[in-house]
């Protein structure tokens, strides 16, 4: 089986994260990148697919150079090549158009399975892996918490707020998994020399046939108008318990609608 | 605080960057909780086993990874501030191993390292014995001539991974008195007549099980002697060099982990409208730690070195040893009385650390066994 697991490389979430202000796009440069951490159930998952059915678990990223140590992590827990599409154009993508230039390099280099973490912890939006399948033309099987290949038929089971669907379809598809559906191994020291010497592909927007006016910042569909930064956190409320405490906290409470 | 350490090649900085993950997310977390409970962490050596930890300054055509031994104590330094339980228990398995790596036969390292080096394994080295500690050579367990093989009686006391170990290096006399008369052997866990004592009840490092060996008749075929008849003693001695190394490492690991304590206390903590950090008759103590074990931590990188040239280490090796171990023992006391009465309690590490240290002053020779190896190589004609 011939499995293509994305990875994003996004800002720690430990770390301050800003904005340019002059393009309004996330400082990537500003805060220490590590490799999104759905994502490495992504791989967990799409390694251990690869144990039980044979193939191949390729890496695939979009991001500027930096992600290279991103491609490099995925690599040492396993996975055996990489492609890495960067190209200064790419820029400014949002998911529309990102969704459009990972579509045109996953048809150059084909999969059966296509696996990619439910979110990233930088913007959020949820929603490649859908935009992927519907590029793709193939059947999309999102929020996973298990996984089955059976020979060409793949079922998961979806979470849902009332516990969970199975969904059924037939490779190729494209997956996304939500935490827990697993336990990310380690690197070992081996896997992390090993992953030095594995092949890393960089794809161009000519490479991998992307037209230069459907991505980076031009070709978004949206726009970020305007930014500000969060307000700081303001002091808290102390509540001074002269035998009516119990009181003004439940005051307290009810004003901010809690209770 | 993340050490600054001067490494000597991109491999050292990818592993040392994975032992801080590992050291950060499978040990630290666990290590309050269970030295409190005493439980052995065994899932937490097949991690590291998995990773590749278990082997790093042996050979890799054996499973090694074939690190330098400077490389490999950053290693033990890092793990041993996040739990000294761990710490240690990688350098005596990584002793543990050193005999057969080091002397023993071509077919013996084909056929036993892979599995003790692989990460599956967990070893165990058996000198001190109850009435031999300091004068090792006085050891009576005793292998005889069996067949074809040994019949091993005697009691091993003291010894760390007794009863959760995979295999015994073991220093038994099979003649004479004295150190001439011992020899070295490997004994996989499991054999018939090989039992072990209670877990000895510890002041502390209380997560690193240490019984005494018990062998009842325990048969060993002839190949389990590693290195000649009567060469045993010198094996020990020899393993020693490299295991107090790996001691001098988990004391600075665990002088470091009570400085950085102490000086994020210090930092918090307000008396007298400042921090505690302002005063200087408190900050100069806190100079005086940071010092230490960084002077604690260059003297056991130089006898690495030293090893890892293929000079002779041994003099320096016990000097690290002796020094890394005072200086953390200090620390520690010192740690423990930055944070007052909070340093006093169960609540905050510096009291773990405090009695963890003790016992780094008496393992592998104890300091005053180091004096005096120190003192004679010095002296010597
Ligand atoms: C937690 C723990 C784990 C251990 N793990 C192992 C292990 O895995 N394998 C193993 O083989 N052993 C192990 N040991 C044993 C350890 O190496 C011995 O305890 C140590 O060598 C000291 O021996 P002893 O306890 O018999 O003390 P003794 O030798 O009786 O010493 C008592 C005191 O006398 C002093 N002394 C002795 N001789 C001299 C001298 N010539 N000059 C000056 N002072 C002297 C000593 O320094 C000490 O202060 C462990 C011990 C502990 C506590």
């Amino acid at each position: 089986m011939n499995i293509v697991v994305c990875v994003k490389q996004v800002p720690d979430t430990a770390t301050e994260r800003k904005l340019r202000s002059d393009d309004k796009t996330l400082d990537r440069e500003a805060a220490d990148g590590v490799v999104n951490e759905l994502d490495e159930y992504a791989v967990e998952e799409a390694l251990r697919l690869k144990e039980a059915h044979g193939g191949e678990v390729t890496v695939l990223t979009m991001g500027p150079d930096k992600a290279a140590d991103t491609i490099r992590k995925a690599l040492a827990m396993g996975a055996d090549k990489a492609v890495h599409v960067t190209d200064e154009a790419l820029h400014g993508s949002d998911a529309l158009s990102t969704s459009y230039a990972m579509a045109q390099t996953l048809k150059k280099i084909g999969f059966d399975l296509v696996i990619l973490g439910s979110e990233s912890t930088d913007a959020r939006t949820g929603v490649l892996a859908a935009m992927l399948a519907e590029r793709l033309g193939v059947p999309q099987l999102t929020l996973a918490n298990k996984v089955d290949v059976a020979g060409s038929s793949i079922t998961i089971q979806r979470v849902t707020d009332y516990g969970f669907d199975r969904v059924e379809a037939t490779l190729p598809a494209v997956v996304s998994v939500v935490e827990k559906i697993n336990e990310p191994r380690y690197p070992s020291f081996k896997g992390i020399m090993a992953a030095k010497k594995k092949p890393v592909a960089k794809f161009g927007l000519a490479e991998a046939e992307i037209a230069a006016d459907q991505v980076g910042l031009g070709g978004a569909w949206s726009e970020v108008a305007e930014f500000a930064a969060a307000p700081p956190r303001a002091a808290g409320t102390v509540v001074k318990d002269e035998g009516d405490g119990g009181a003004k906290t439940a005051e307290f409470l009810a004003a901010k609608k809690f209770i | 605080m993340t050490v600054e350490r001067a490494l000597p090649t991109q491999e050292a900085h990818d592993l040392l960057d994975l032992v801080r993950e590992l050291a950060g997310k499978e040990v630290a977390p666990r290590a309050a909780a269970q030295e409190a409970a005493g439980e052995f962490p065994r899932e937490v050596f097949r991690t590291l086993g998995a990773a590749g930890l278990l082997g790093l300054p042996y050979p890799e055509e054996h499973g090694g990874a074939g690190q330098l031994y400077e490389v490999y104590l950053h290693v033990v330094e890092e793990l041993a501030a996040s739990w000294l339980a761990v710490g240690l228990g990688l350098s005596v398995h990584t002793l543990s191993c050193f005999p057969v790596a080091a002397f023993g036969t071509a077919a013996q390292r084909e056929s036993l390292l892979p599995a003790m080096l692989g990460g599956e394994l967990l070893g165990a080295y058996c000198l001190s014995e109850p009435q031999s500690g300091s004068d090792a050579a006085a050891l009576r367990t005793r292998a005889v001539r069996d067949g074809d093989g040994y019949a091993v009686d005697g009691v091993k006391a003291w010894i760390t991974h007794g009863g959760v170990a995979d295999f015994y290096t073991l220093m038994a006399r099979t003649g004479e008195d004295g150190p001439r008369g011992i020899s070295c052997l490997h004994v996989p866990a499991g054999l018939d007549g090989l039992s072990f004592g209670a877990a000895e009840r510890k002041m502390g490092m209380r997560s690193s099980p240490t019984a005494q060996v018990r062998l009842d008749g325990v048969r060993l075929p002839h190949d389990a002697l590693i290195g000649a008849e009567g060469e045993g003693f010198r094996i020990a001695m020899a393993s020693l060099d490299g295991g107090r190394l790996g001691i001098a490492a988990c004391a600075v690991g665990v002088a470091q982990a009570a400085l950085d304590t102490a000086v994020g206390y210090a930092r918090e903590r307000r008396q007298f409208g400042s921090r505690i950090a302002d005063f200087q008759g408190l900050s100069f103590m806190l100079a005086d730690m940071a010092t230490q074990v960084a002077a604690a931590r260059a003297l056991y990188l130089e006898a690495a070195r030293l090893r890892d040239a293929g000079r002779p280490y041994a003099t320096k090796a016990a000097m690290a040893k002796l020094f890394a171990t005072d200086v953390c023992m200090k620390v520690t006391t010192d740690a423990v009385q930055v944070l007052g009465g909070y340093g006093y309690v169960e609540d905050f590490p510096a009291e773990r650390y405090m009695r963890e240290a003790k016992v780094l002053q008496i393992v592998e020779g104890t300091n005053q066994i180091q004096r005096l190896v120190i003192g004679r190589a010095i002296t010597k004609e």
